[in-house]
């Protein structure tokens, strides 16, 4: 893993984050005062089930969320810069140039209708001043990075002559085409099978050790997370319920959402239980959201007290960043957890 | 109940998809070998979990078992009867025993139908309910599989992706099967509320002593839900085993490349060990490579694995694999096995002569 | 590429062969089409008419008649029934009229249609895109004669902005070409720039949320090279399958109506009077110019679909 450099402060740092969208029904408040920090080269992986907020979070981060029906309040400061109050014109020089991003569905992020080197190109020719020429060679250099297979020859290919994982490459390869400091991976692996999957991960650790790249992944596979981030946060219902190192949140986890999300896992590294522990019910609708704690209604452990809404703070009397939204005493969860879910089986804590 | 005989029998099940090409007449130019001598057993009760990657064929499999998709050539018994050459009607009274559940909740459940009707529906075209007794029936249903009666008047829309999912199971469970092919019933879920769609399955597997055979790509979920496990590769069968031997002794390079690819939600194991990441992508089914299809990405192969398709060799256990240089096998395993009924027509008659080293080094 | 041009080029001689069999089978079905009876005049009697039948090959089976017509048609020997005039010729005089005007519409409707259907989608639900919704919607409810009434009165008879009809061709004098074409240009872009409006602004929209165009986004483009490069190119591929359609279906008888009313001697006006006359010569001729230009225009529209979207381009590719 790579080291976290902590030289002048954080590259990229978002400070109580809310997004809204206007809705026939109302609000739907998809981002609840999301805060984070992201350190040069360092990894950070945000973790949630689908609607909890994490890939809105990271589109707002890229100024992708801005439309007339969206309410987008809080900052978001990249090397000392506001991307919310931003214009559209500073914004685009920051997209792809210093912040690039990658999706989850390589078959549908890529034009159909344009030549994979072209598409590559044309985000190099809208920051820099060079030649059609040039453009293409670094493309095919680029191509050649991500480990394409004759890529002077496969830069005239069309997107639907790749293969799911290449066109995830070819992602990635126009990414790095203007050497970013930040990369967002919004659930880069999902859609790819799981060798192929193993490719994109190794690709992405190397460009983090390599290149000194902060990367952003979001990604509902813890398996993913702890293959590859330094720190994590985990979302529910548009908050961050819980954050802390990788090592905290899969051997010390805190909040009972997460004890959850790792319980009900099916694990290849554990004995198979008789019976998957789950968690109960939905996840709630974000246009009304519950009162106080948002995992009350779900939580096995909920009590009085949770109908007021805890704060994310360390909670541990440490001096660690490792924080949570949970009003359980630690002592409480330790006893808790174990019954609750598997968490902590057979590996030491950190 | 429960004897010696299968609930299901495939034997050297092909289907292949004709690609048609020409200017006044077509004729074939090529054909995708979807499913290419596939045989597999399931017992009553048991559940058979079959993995592979994106275009291995395995729901093109689970198609052609259920005569949805005519086969190209095999057999598919159910309960001792032949499916294949059956006409539509001839099926009818077996398709009541045979149930599907879809990956996708959002499309496989029709927006314009309430759920009462949706999961009513199977009964109705039967003839086995109607009236009271059918509304009566479907709320019990879907208090079985923890939806309440009062969602009989809702539309599909109106549920979140696992209550659908639940719906499509209701609507599975409605005539009784004896057997259920699921092809991907979590994968669009997410994972909390994949943990309550497997306890379900797993759940009304005991009350109703139902099989499944259950396609995933995720082989934590197979792992958890299978008694056998079969892998699949390019359209052939290229390990089947009972699912702690597949995941603890891997026999076939491809499975142990499979679970060596899935990452662990355990930051120490992640950092010691060194997964086994393949090379290139999965070859077209439109050509498939000669001799073992997965020789060209394979980490082991030599000569013979590109000259000669593999047997699917018994090693006893029922552990059943396709390769000329078979992994972790105990000492003496390679003395006693013999080349299984369940072999492909086309395969090489000879045995592995020696098991391939578990510990190649790779990364090359 | 090339078979697959071959094979549609196969396609469109059988699609056209159809045609001309159906159209030749109703004219022989329907009531008071003998045409023997209606030359020999109203009081003729039974031998004139027979000797009228003879001399057309009338009293031949109808295959036999078929064929002889369709040799005519091809060798440029048809004669109508009513006027002895050579139909082939008579068509190829109306070529440049009819295409002048086809052509000189189609340009006006594509290019308002792109600019309105442009507007409306990037001014999605603001002010511009309701009027330009409102304008549409009036186009495309405006019937053909009428408007062309409407047009010819107040600009030709009322104003005299305009000439009241006619075709001065291009050859001879390209401004009174254009001038003596203005209103009839109009009159049948109006319905085609409010329909293509409407389906280019919902293409569009649809387009908008395509992950791709977030791709576009985040690699730094501005606004109007996301716009333009990836919204709008692809938004226009299903718009250049329809317009080649209708502009086949205008040159091969959508015109009929503007051509008459502006009197525009074109292919559209001679095939008016045919039908008029229910004459089958010219309208057998007349029947298979339109489906000729209707199925070459299929064919066209397949084959730049394909450079389009090169996904077609391959067909039949594996599963």
């Amino acid at each position: 893993m790579s080291p976290r450099a902590t030289a002048s402060g954080p590259l990229l740092s978002v400070k109580d984050l809310e997004v809204g969208f206007a809705t026939e029904d109302g609000l739907l408040k998809a981002v609840d005062g999301v805060s984070f920090e992201l350190a040069r080269g360092e990894v950070l992986g945000i973790v949630g089930e689908s609607g909890c907020g994490k890939s809105v979070t990271a589109q707002t981060v890229m100024g992708l969320t801005r439309s007339s029906n969206a309410r987008i309040s809080g900052s978001v400061e990249f090397n000392g810069a506001d991307l919310i109050e931003a214009s559209d014109d500073d914004l685009r020089k920051v997209r792809g140039e210093s912040i690039a991003m990658i999706f989850q569905d390589p078959m549908t992020s890529l034009n159909p209708v344009y030549k994979v080197g072209k598409q590559i190109a044309e985000q190099i020719l809208a920051h820099r001043d060079v030649s059609d020429k040039e453009a293409r060679d670094r493309a095919i250099e680029l191509l050649r990075d991500v480990g394409i297979p004759h890529p002077e020859r496969r830069i005239d290919d069309y997107p639907y002559e790749y293969s799911g994982g290449m066109r995830q490459r070819a992602m990635v390869a126009m990414a790095l085409s203007l050497e970013p400091e930040v990369l967002i991976a919004d659930e880069p692996t999902t859609a790819l099978d799981v060798t192929i999957q193993a490719q994109i991960l190794t690709l992405i650790e190397q460009l983090n050790r390599d290149r000194d790249l902060a990367v952003v992944l979001i990604t509902h596979d813890l398996g993913v997370v702890a293959e590859v981030a330094d720190r994590v946060q985990v979302m529910y219902a548009g908050q961050v319920v819980e954050r802390g190192t990788l090592d905290e949140i899969f051997y010390d986890p805190q909040h009972p959402y997460t004890w959850g999300l790792l319980g009900s896992l099916t694990r290849l590294d554990r004995p198979r239980p008789k019976r998957l522990p789950q968690i109960a019910g939905q996840p709630p609708s974000l246009l009304s959201p519950p009162g106080g704690c948002r995992f009350r209604p779900r939580c096995p452990h909920a009590f009085e007290q949770c109908a007021e809404l805890p704060s994310l703070e360390g909670r541990l009397g440490k001096r660690s960043e490792h924080a949570d939204r949970c009003w359980l005493q630690p002592k409480e969860k330790e006893s808790r957890r174990s019954v609750d879910g598997r968490i902590g089986l057979g590996a030491p804590a950190a | 109940m429960s004897n010696g005989d299968p609930l299901l029998e495939v034997s050297h099940l092909v289907k292949h998809f004709p690609i048609k090409s020409g200017i006044l007449l077509e004729r074939e130019v090529a054909r995708v070998h979807a499913v290419d001598d596939v045989s597999l057993t399931l017992h009553e009760g048991e559940t058979l979990g079959l993995v592979g990657e994106s275009g291995c064929g395995k729901s093109t499999l689970c198609r052609a078992i259920l005569q949805l998709i005519r086969p190209t050539a095999g057999s598919v018994k159910f309960q001792g009867e032949e499916l294949v050459g059956r006409s539509r009607k001839e099926l009818q009274p077996l398709r009541r025993e045979m149930q599907m559940i879809f990956q996708d909740p959002f499309a496989s459940l029709n927006p314009r139908k309430r759920v009462g009707q949706i999961v009513g529906d199977p009964l109705r075209l039967h003839g086995l309910a109607s009236g009271d007794a059918l509304k009566r029936r479907v709320q019990e249903l879907l208090d079985r599989v923890g939806l309440s009666g009062e969602h009989y008047n809702r539309f599909p829309h109106e549920f979140s992706g696992g209550q659908r999912q639940r719906i499509g199971i209701a609507r599975a469970l409605a005539l009784q099967p004896k057997l259920i092919i699921a092809d991907e019933p979590v994968s669009a879920l997410d994972v909390s509320i994949q943990a309550q769609i497997i306890n379900l399955l797993e759940d009304l597997q005991d009350e109703f002593g139902l099989a499944y055979v259950f396609v995933a790509h995720d082989l934590g979920v197979v792992r958890h839900v299978s008694d056998r496990v079969a892998v699949m590769y390019l359209g052939k069968i290229v390990e089947t085993s009972p699912g702690a031997g597949l995941y603890e002794r891997p026999i076939h390079p491809y499975s142990t490349a499979l679970l060596s690819a899935v990452p662990i939600p355990d930051p120490e194991e992640n950092r010691e060990r060194e997964p086994l990441v393949l090379d290139g992508d999965v070859p077209s089914p439109v050509d498939p490579p000669s001799g073992c299809r997965f020789h060209t990405r394979c980490p082991w192969a030599t000569d013979v694995c590109s000259e000669l398709e593999p047997p699917l060799v018994n090693y006893g256990s029922g552990r059943l694999a396709a390769c000329h240089h078979p992994l972790n096998l105990k000492r003496g395993a390679l003395s006693k096995a013999t080349i299984s009924e369940e072999s492909p027509a086309g395969a090489a008659d000879a045995l592995p002569s020696e098991p391939g080293k578990a510990d190649l080094p790779v990364g090359a | 590429m090339g078979r697959f041009i071959a094979k549609r080029l196969v396609g469109m001689v059988g699609v056209l062969f159809a045609i001309s069999v159906i159209v030749f089978l109703i004219f022989n079905v329907i009531p008071n089409s003998d045409p023997a009876a209606r030359i020999a005049g109203k009081n003729a009697d039974a031998e004139l008419i027979a000797r009228v039948n003879d001399d057309l090959g009338l009293n031949d089976p109808l295959p036999v008649q078929y064929v002889t017509l369709m040799k005519e048609i091809f060798t440029g020997q048809l004669t109508s029934y009513s006027s002895d005039l050579n139909v082939d010729e008579q068509i190829r005089e109306g070529i440049p009229a009819t295409m002048s005007l086809c052509i000189g519409a189609a340009i006006i409707w594509m290019a308002f249609a792109i600019v309105f259907g442009y507007l409306s989608a990037v001014r999605a639900g603001g002010k511009l895109d309701t009027m330009l919704t409102v304008l549409a919607l009036i186009g495309i409810s405006l019937p053909v004669f009428w408007l062309a009434a409407i047009l010819l009165y107040y600009l030709s008879f009322r104003v005299q902005l305009f000439p009241t009809g006619g075709y001065v061709p291009l050859t001879e004098d390209p401004a009174q070409w254009a001038y003596h074409l203005l209103l009839p240009w109009i009159t049948l872009a109006v319905l085609f720039i409010g329909f293509y409006s409407r389906l280019l602004r919902s293409s569009m929209l649809d387009v908008m949320n395509e992950d791709y165009v977030r791709t576009a986004r985040a690699k730094g483009l501005s606004e109007r090279q996301v716009r333009t490069r990836h919204v709008l190119r692809n938004s226009l591929i299903p718009i250049v399958t329809l317009f080649g359609l209708d502009f086949g279906a205008v040159v091969g008888g959508g015109a009929i109506l503007t051509e008459t009313v502006f009197n525009i001697n074109g292919v559209g006006l001679y095939a008016g009077e045919a039908i008029g006359s229910l004459d089958l010569p010219p309208l057998m001729a007349v029947t298979m110019f339109g489906a000729f230009f209707i199925v070459l225009f299929n064919t066209i529209v397949d084959i730049l679909y394909a450079y389009l979207d090169p996904r077609i381009r391959l067909g039949s590719s594996a599963v």
